[in-house]
């Protein structure tokens, strides 16, 4: 390990014990701390299965403990024992019990399956919903706000999805739409619901809902190659006027500061523009996150990096070093060209 | 009992002539012999892919391991285990015991069975060589499309790999045309098939599963290859093509895969587990009938592998319901193995104890099996490490300590020694509690929202801790394996000698001498029931009076 | 006291349990051809799941296939099935001339349908610009009927050296076992045929 990848993991460890909510403490991704609809159905049911199969773990432990315990043979004894060829009653009888154990869980789990996937064309009478397009790719997240509450949105961001809060009599549920612009990949957030996949050339639909605002924390549960492991995800619960004001402050254009024009200049005649788009300029890239509130983001590379100039530097420069692998390659851009070009993007608040 | 005389030992010729018998060999018990040395190197080689996983996911973000290796290793440890240690060393162990048992001079088809072995071993060879093209696939060992596209996975590495697999697919199938063929028609005379050994059943329903189950998979290992090297347009969803295409026909494979692997390993259990408790196993009937619902039902599971992708909810709920179905004759196995034990008068030695940790194991795996099998909590727990643990648990705590089982019982027969039970012993007890400590921590961890196949996690997910002692338990598994092939090896020259029936039991390859003559047998002993052995040392309290 | 049922293991008697009237070699080409039959399952299911993409696309089915040099070719397939059938009954009367005759005429058949299927593919290829990579209706069709010509190419291979084996008397009246199970692989080429053509030239269209 050399110098300078020490003083890179030493960055990332401050940077990331910054990003979790509260000072170094571990996040909660436990499909035991549920906060939405689909997730509390699936760990009510899952506390049932493990009670049911936990029974039947302490049976059949039970009796194998007894009989290796109580008919271990003692070197004096020589004579074989009674040989026993079955029993036809006792055969039936632990058919027959198991398989009632099974047709009532079948039952159990198709009503909660029924819970957990519904139509997201019919949501319940009095609820504000928020419709998402979220499309994979290599190895990042975009996000397609479409609908809320009625009205049409057309907003197009990346990596950090922000959603509004419910409220005591006003729900507020999020319907994704699941896409891929490549491979297969999965959105898996376990506090708000269980993982659906995201499978190129189909359509896949999940849905949550919560009143506790907060961030909560998942990542891509579908090996998509090279960097799958840091396909983070990241959902902001705001409350119903931060999510609003969000709103507004997204879709505006770009910020054009006069004082950034040469950064802007470095970054509309490099290749920049080929893969990025910045709404308000000529950039209008699709194959890449959009960066025109890029400041607004906490992280950077999907969740991997904290947002700060030090960690933009490194990824204009050669995002290799963050990211090994990523479709983003070094640019051999001068020392000046990359001050510059960060100096502009920290502008795109 | 010894109906035969000791062959003049081979071991006087140059080593030149044995190295040319060998590798031009016909005899079943060769062949079945180098089937298991492959699976041994394999096993090694595998078990070494692992623990670079497992050093790498030791700390949060470590750099350790750079992630196109890390993915390349998770790749080829499934492969491997799969495909070049579970499958030749259950076709090895089925070669050279089965013809024994059923009282036959050797397999149905001698050439075909030499023909299957290299071709197996050939296979292995051609996936490995992918590491020449500069790394091996890194495209996880149910290689997913349209990862494994052209498109996306550029160098020849994934050709090597289907090429590989296409190629162990065709001793895989000739192997089971074999068995099925030599169950079939070899029995010695009096020997129905309802009076079989249950291992001689259990592999016979496995590789009829294998003639079923591997074509389908060989289909979609060609359509890959026609869409990476032709154009064609199978799994390409620009095109038209479907990657549930690719899901669909590969877990039509891979599930009855693991019931391919698991039922050997289950047969072994049902003749050790009588022996040792010195008790015929407790209904025979059920257990033989369980199997065969088992191998039909297998066929109807495989979409359980894929709840996430968004299919039907009914079609949710059949393969949920299909899952739990399965789980019913695998129960009625698991208690006729608890009856049969109980009111024996079990003793202990290395199959058995091997057999009590199967009992015991087992059990869990299938539990968690179940917990996967309910389709909501699937939603959480696919793709997680929870499934990791699940099938970690009934592979290894199932099939290979069922295996560890039959090769300690069989190694006499095999050898004409003992092996050492005191090293027996250490293996075992290392083995299981490393196994407990690597596996049984992945289960935490994906309740706790670690997905599978990451080469690294964030620092503040709270996983590090699940996963330094997983790591810990493989670093106490890793010399229990290496105990387990000493034993094996130093047992050849200084066990004591084993004689024709060492544990006094009672099918027919105990009727011969330790290892057997290559014709097998001198005189087959009279087969009435179920257990001529036992016949012939009770004549007072013959099994035919009974069954 | 035997059980009942099982007649005594005195070495000579085969008991109910074994399938006395088949060899190994018949259970043999049995267990393959289920194994074949799971193999070609998977591409014919392949086939249908993409029926309704490959019937829109541009070739398609409908377009392209010219019925009357498929049926010609078929013919000669089925028909092929009629001859091997009457060589086997040839040699099991000791006829060496006429099996000769009859197994000639089978691997004859079995060419002229490899021509019919050679020029077919010359039209799609040709004519129309189909090819494996064209279109997902190119993918699919050449890859399932390009195996079951694969098939046929063998089955012609295995009978052409029976035939070189028979004219030198290698294989005569006491080899008919062999033979059988030569033509059970050839019977079963052409169900598949049956069901393929069904399904490609006749509903898929």
């Amino acid at each position: 390990m050399n110098g300078h990848q020490g003083y890179q993991e030493s960055v990332n460890m401050s940077g990331l014990i910054l990003l979790a909510d509260g000072a170094g403490a571990a996040q909660n991704l436990s499909i035991f701390s549920p906060v939405s609809p689909p997730a509390e159905s699936i760990r009510s049911l899952f506390i049932l299965v493990l009670a049911v199969t936990a029974a039947i773990f302490l049976l059949v432990e039970g009796v194998l403990l007894y009989s290796v315990v109580r008919f271990r043979r003692s070197p004096r004894e020589g004579a074989e024992p009674p040989q026993v060829y079955g029993s036809i009653p006792i055969e039936i009888a632990w058919t027959a019990a198991p398989a009632l154990i099974c047709f009532l869980l079948a039952l159990i789990l198709s009503r909660t399956e029924f819970e957990v996937r519904v139509n997201p064309d019919t949501p319940p009478p009095g609820s504000k919903p928020l419709y998402v397009t979220v499309i994979g790719h290599q190895w990042w997240w975009e996000y397609v706000y479409r609908k809320y509450d009625g009205r049409d949105l057309g907003l197009i961001t990346a990596n950090e999805l922000h959603v509004p809060a419910s409220e005591e009599g006003v729900p507020r549920p999020i319907y994704l739409t699941l896409q891929s612009a490549d491979v297969s990949h999965s959105f898996w957030v376990p506090r708000l619901a269980g993982k659906t996949d995201l499978i190129p050339g189909r359509t896949n639909h999940m849905w949550f809902q919560t009143s506790q605002r907060g961030l909560f924390l998942g990542q891509c549960a579908e090996y998509c190659g090279t960097q799958h492991a840091h396909m983070l995800l990241r959902v902001n619960v705001d409350s119903a006027e931060d999510f609003q004001k969000w709103l507004g402050d997204q879709k505006k254009p770009a910020v054009d500061e006069a004082a950034a024009r040469a950064g802007r200049d470095v970054f509309l005649s490099q290749s920049c523009v080929n893969c990025h788009r910045v709404r308000g300029t000529s950039a209008r890239g699709t194959y890449a996150p959009d960066l025109t509130h890029l400041m607004s983001r906490k992280t950077l590379a999907s969740g991997m990096v904290p947002n700060t100039r030090d960690q933009l530097r490194n990824w204009v420069s050669d995002p290799q070093q963050t990211k090994l692998g990523c479709l983003m390659p070094a640019f051999g851009l001068s020392g000046q060209q990359v001050d510059l070009l960060v100096s502009y993007l920290m502008t795109l608040q | 009992m010894a109906i035969a005389e000791r062959e003049p030992a081979l071991e006087r010729l140059p080593w030149t002539a044995v190295l040319h018998d060998w590798v031009t060999t016909v005899d079943h018990k060769k062949i079945g012999s180098i089937y298991f040395l492959m699976a041994v190197v394999f096993l090694v080689i595998g078990g070494a892919e692992a623990l670079v996983m497992r050093f790498q996911l030791l700390w949060p973000e470590s750099r350790a391991v750079p992630p196109d290796v890390f993915n390349q290793m998770f790749t080829m440890h499934g492969t491997t285990m799969i495909f070049f240690v579970a499958m030749p060393i259950l076709a090895g162990i089925a070669n050279y015991i089965v013809p024994l048992q059923i009282g036959a001079r050797d397999m149905a088809f001698p050439r075909l069975n030499a023909l299957g072995l290299w071709v197996t071993l050939f296979g292995a060879i051609l996936a490995y060589f992918s590491f020449a093209t500069g790394g091996a696939p890194a495209i996880g060992w149910f290689a997913y499309a349209p990862l494994t596209e052209h498109t996306f996975s550029r160098s020849a590495a994934a050709d090597f790999w289907i090429l590989g697999l296409l190629v162990s697919g065709v001793g895989s199938v000739s192997g089971a045309i074999n068995l099925v063929t030599t169950v079939l028609t070899l029995r010695c005379p009096a020997m129905t098939l309802r009076k079989i050994p249950l291992y001689t059943w259990m592999a016979f329903w496995a590789n009829v599963q294998i003639l079923f189950a591997l074509p389908p998979l060989t289909a979609a290992l060609i359509m890959l290859l026609f869409d990476r090297n032709l154009g064609a347009h199978f799994f390409d969803a620009q095109a038209g093509g479907s990657p549930y295409l690719w899901q669909h026909l590969f877990w039509f494979f891979g599930h009855p895969e693991v019931y391919i692997v698991v039922l050997p390993a289950f047969g072994m259990v049902s003749e050790v587990i009588p022996v040792f408790s010195r008790k015929v196993i407790f209904g025979y009937e059920f257990v033989a009938a369980s199997t065969v619902a088992i191998a039909f039902i297998s066929f109807g599971v495989w979409a359980h592998h894929m709840f996430a992708v968004g299919m039907s909810r009914t079609v949710d709920i059949f393969f949920g319901a299909m899952s739990f179905l399965i789980a019913i004759p695998t129960g009625v196995k698991l208690f006729n193995w608890l009856a049969t034990v109980y009111g024996g008068r079990w003793r202990m030695a290395a199959p058995m104890l091997f057999s009590l940790g199967f009992l015991s194991m087992f059990v869990i795996g299938g539990l968690t099996g179940i917990i996967l099998a309910v389709v909501p909590v699937d939603f959480q727990l696919t793709d997680s490490y929870f499934v990791v643990g699940h099938f970690h648990w009934v592979l290894i705590g199932g099939t290979l300590i069922g295996l560890f089982a039959g090769v300690y019982y069989w190694y006499p027969k095999v050898t004409g020694r003992m092996y050492s039970e005191r090293l027996a012993r250490w293996q075992f007890w290392l083995f299981l509690i490393g196994f407990v400590l690597t596996f049984g921590p992945m289960h935490i961890s994906g309740m706790l929202g670690m997905p599978r196949r990451i080469y690294t996690y964030p620092v503040d997910r709270g996983w590090a801790l699940w996963n330094q002692v997983a790591s810990l338990g493989a670093l106490i598994q890793a010399p229990s394996y290496l105990i387990f092939v000493w034993n094996l090896f130093i047992s050849l020259k200084s066990g004591a000698p084993a004689g024709d029936d060492p544990w006094d039991a009672w099918t027919l390859e105990w009727a011969t001498t330790s290892p057997p003559p290559s014709y097998n047998f001198e005189t087959i002993p009279t087969v009435r029931s179920r257990r001529p052995l036992w016949d012939l040392k009770h004549p007072d309290d013959p099994d035919w009076k009974y069954e | 006291m035997a059980p009942a049922g099982r007649s005594d293991s005195d070495g000579g008697t085969l008991s109910p349990g074994h399938l006395v009237t088949l060899s190994p070699v018949k259970v043999g080409m049995l267990t393959f051809l289920g194994s074949e039959a799971a193999f070609f399952g998977t591409l014919i299911m392949a086939y249908v799941y993409f029926l309704r993409q490959t019937t829109q696309e541009e070739p398609n089915p409908s377009q392209v296939f010219r019925l009357p040099m498929i049926l010609a070719a078929s013919a000669c397939l089925f028909s092929s099935s009629a001859t091997i059938h009457v060589a086997e009954k040839a040699l099991r009367r000791k006829s060496q001339e006429a099996f000769l005759g009859w197994w000639g005429l089978t691997i004859v058949l079995g060419l002229l349908f490899l021509l019919g299927t050679g020029l077919e593919w010359k039209n799609l290829i040709g004519r129309w610009g189909l090819t494996i990579s064209r279109n997902l209706f190119g993918t699919t069709y050449f890859t399932l009927v390009g195996f079951h010509a694969l098939h046929v190419t063998i089955g012609v291979i295995v009978m052409s050296i029976v035939f070189g084996l028979a004219r030198s008397r290698q294989i005569t009246a006491g080899n008919v076992t062999g033979v059988e199970v030569v033509s059970w692989y050839w019977h079963f080429v052409d169900g598949v045929w049956v069901v393929v053509f069904t399904l490609v030239y006749v509903v898929g269209r």
